[in-house]
């Protein structure tokens, strides 16, 4: 089913949201996009290319509760947090960081072993996709399995048609929202438009990694005196692991009040010397050398070998905002020379 | 230790059984292990017959073991199986959690994640001889293995049970007193060893390497378990190889920094697997397969 939300309705529709929802999407903060909870439609900032932090915080923040404790003198009371609360939106996530979810599902989701935490957020929450009219030359989606216009994984999908957005319902999820949308029904210029709009997202994206056979490679590269170069310059800063939205490692930490406290967790990452410190003093990835390879290797070998996919979803994240230029699509295009 | 409003399940209808949330234990007894007083053993008791029907482990299996306001630890469990309801840790100080468990008296509260990761191929080594080689202070899940193996119900299922333990000094040898059992069975080969005796000390001195080779434990028909530091590893591994022990038959368990034990948070991983939950025990032939990453 394809909708016509005609510029002047957007207001009102996300108002209509907001009465019944909670609803995150894109905001200007401090300095940057990223996504957070919205209380009026104007903070939405959907002209944005991407947002600089990842919306994978709406199910996995860099920083939650676990459970909370209190000691009555006798016992210790303990409460946990799991509980998302009310249904939750997701406004305007591009068609990278769905599929980036998706890849996180096969985690936190697993058969083995399901995260509460991550999952009832995931399931409380309503996926309304945005199409990227234009990609920036960082954008590698394509090679990757995704698309600047891959429905996969939304609820509701939005393509920007300048006066205004074509909403494609994709779910059952997405079907509760169109009671709010009072759209017309989309025409078929429309729909001719929307296409146009894609084909040429499609022809705008530049940049492409080739992710056959990369696997396969790696597997044989665990010893390859290519990584004793690859981090000379890598300043081990772990913004490119803080802001990829497919990386899942966390920390689990105390925070300790007198009687009270609770148990926290947080993002960590690959790229520091404490991540695998152990208390005996050895570390398995003591330099860069172990530690640029472990995030590589996990993102293009490991992950594919446990899930058959690749953890990289090209949204060109960490290719922006490395402070040395370390771009990951050079490094695949060396790995494929080695 | 009393929980309100877990497993929350509004959205997802099943409720979910949240593998974050330790559940509490209360320690009946401590002791201290070494002359060094590095390494105390609690024995715990479930407070909750639910969670105690719900733990059922395997030797080799690890628990995150917390203290409310400290944190967590990864510790394998000493104890058998037969040896339940209580659960033993071994522990040696050395950061913060295990400084503060060292800390615990009898009656006090501790909270316990688990079982969790995999155990030792008790299947596999069913029928079979066994040999056991231990290091210092990681006899802890051999202790567990051991003390299953050589419970009046699981004795029959082995055939011949060889344990090699060394420590550097006789005070630092763990479970003296049971071994001193062990010694009088007919059931089971002992051999001690110290790397250098005292003067009260009259039992063997020597290297494991060296006293695995003097013992010479045949591999026919048999599967070794080896725990230890990773000095004691490398030089026993070539003991066991001439001895012909096929690496399909030699067994070990890793440590690793881990944080959430059940593959999620992502830092204990070699190659695609988990030490959490597809280890810790490896056989010799799995780690072969797995990039030098440890």
């Amino acid at each position: 089913m394809m909708k016509k939300l005609p510029e002047e309705k957007v207001t009102p529709f996300v108002e209509k949201l907001l009465k019944d929802y909670e609803v995150l999407g894109p905001i200007q903060t401090a300095g940057f996009v990223s996504f957070g909870r919205i209380t009026s439609p104007g903070e939405l900032k959907l002209n944005h290319q991407n947002s600089t932090k990842a919306p994978k915080e709406a199910f996995f923040p860099q920083w939650e509760v676990l459970f909370r404790y209190r000691s009555t003198g006798q016992s210790v009371e303990v409460q946990s947090t799991e509980d998302p609360g009310r249904t939750r939106i997701l406004f305007g996530i591009r068609p990278c960081d769905i599929r980036a979810a998706l890849l996180l599902d096969l985690v936190f989701d697993s058969l083995d072993s399901k995260d509460p935490y991550y999952i009832n957020k995931r399931k409380g929450t309503i996926v309304v996709g945005l199409g990227c009219n234009h990609p920036v030359s960082t954008c590698f989606c394509p090679s990757v399995n995704g698309g600047p216009f891959s429905r996969e994984g939304a609820d509701l999908f939005m393509t920007d048609l300048g006066d205004g957005y074509l909403v494609e319902v994709l779910s059952r999820k997405g079907r509760k929202l169109l009671q709010y949308l009072n759209g017309k029904e989309a025409s078929e210029e429309d729909k001719e438009r929307a296409m146009a709009i894609e084909d040429s997202a499609a022809r705008g994206i530049s940049s492409v990694i080739e992710a056959d056979g990369l696997m396969e490679k790696l597997e044989k590269m665990m010893e390859a005196p290519f990584w004793d170069f690859l981090h000379e310059k890598c300043l081990g800063c772990g913004i490119c692991t803080y802001l990829c939205p497919t990386c899942h490692c966390f920390d689990i930490a105390d925070e300790a009040f007198d009687l009270r406290g609770q148990r926290v967790r947080y993002w960590d990452s690959c790229q520091f010397p404490l991540f695998t410190l152990e208390t005996s003093g050895h570390n398995p990835r003591p330099t860069g050398r172990e530690r640029i390879r472990q995030r590589i290797m996990h993102k293009f070998n490991y992950f594919f070998s446990t899930h058959k996919a690749i953890a990289c979803v090209g949204c060109g994240r960490c290719i922006i905002h490395c402070p040395v230029n370390l771009d990951i699509r050079r490094v695949i295009d060396d790995i494929h020379r080695e | 230790m009393t929980f309100i409003g877990n497993n929350a399940a509004s959205n997802s209808g099943e409720p979910l059984r949240n593998p974050y949330l330790p559940f509490p234990m209360r320690v009946e007894r401590t002791f201290v292990e070494t002359s060094d007083r590095m390494l105390k053993s609690f024995d715990l008791a479930f407070m909750d017959k639910t969670d105690e029907a719900g733990f059922r482990f395997q030797p080799g299996q690890f628990c995150e073991v917390s203290l409310l306001g400290k944190g967590e630890a990864p510790l394998g469990i000493a104890s058998s199986p037969t040896e339940k309801p209580l659960l033993r840790f071994t522990v040696n100080r050395a950061g913060v959690v295990t400084r503060g468990l060292h800390h615990l008296e009898e009656g006090d509260e501790v909270g316990i994640r688990g079982p969790l990761g995999n155990s030792y191929p008790m299947d596999r080594f069913q029928g079979k001889n066994v040999v056991i080689i231990g290091g210092g202070f990681a006899f802890t899940t051999l202790r567990s293995l051991v003390v299953f193996m050589l419970d009046h119900k699981n004795r029959k299922k082995f055939k011949e049970i060889t344990v090699i333990y060394g420590a550097r000094a006789p005070g630092l040898l763990l479970y003296k007193e049971e071994m001193a059992q062990w010694e009088r069975r007919e059931d089971v080969n002992l051999y001690v060893t110290v790397d250098k005796g005292d003067e009260d000390w009259n039992g063997r001195e020597g290297f494991v390497p060296e006293v695995v080779e003097e013992v010479g434990p045949s591999s026919v028909d048999a599967y070794a378990v080896i725990c230890g530091p990773p000095i004691m590893i490398k030089f026993t591994f070539p003991k066991l190889a001439d001895l012909a022990f096929s690496p399909e038959r030699i067994y070990t368990s890793l440590e690793r920094r881990m944080k959430c034990g059940v593959g999620k948070c992502g830092r204990c991983n070699i190659g695609p697997l988990y030490v959490c939950k597809d280890g810790p025990v490896f056989s010799y032939a799995e780690l072969e397969e797995l990039p030098k990453d440890y």
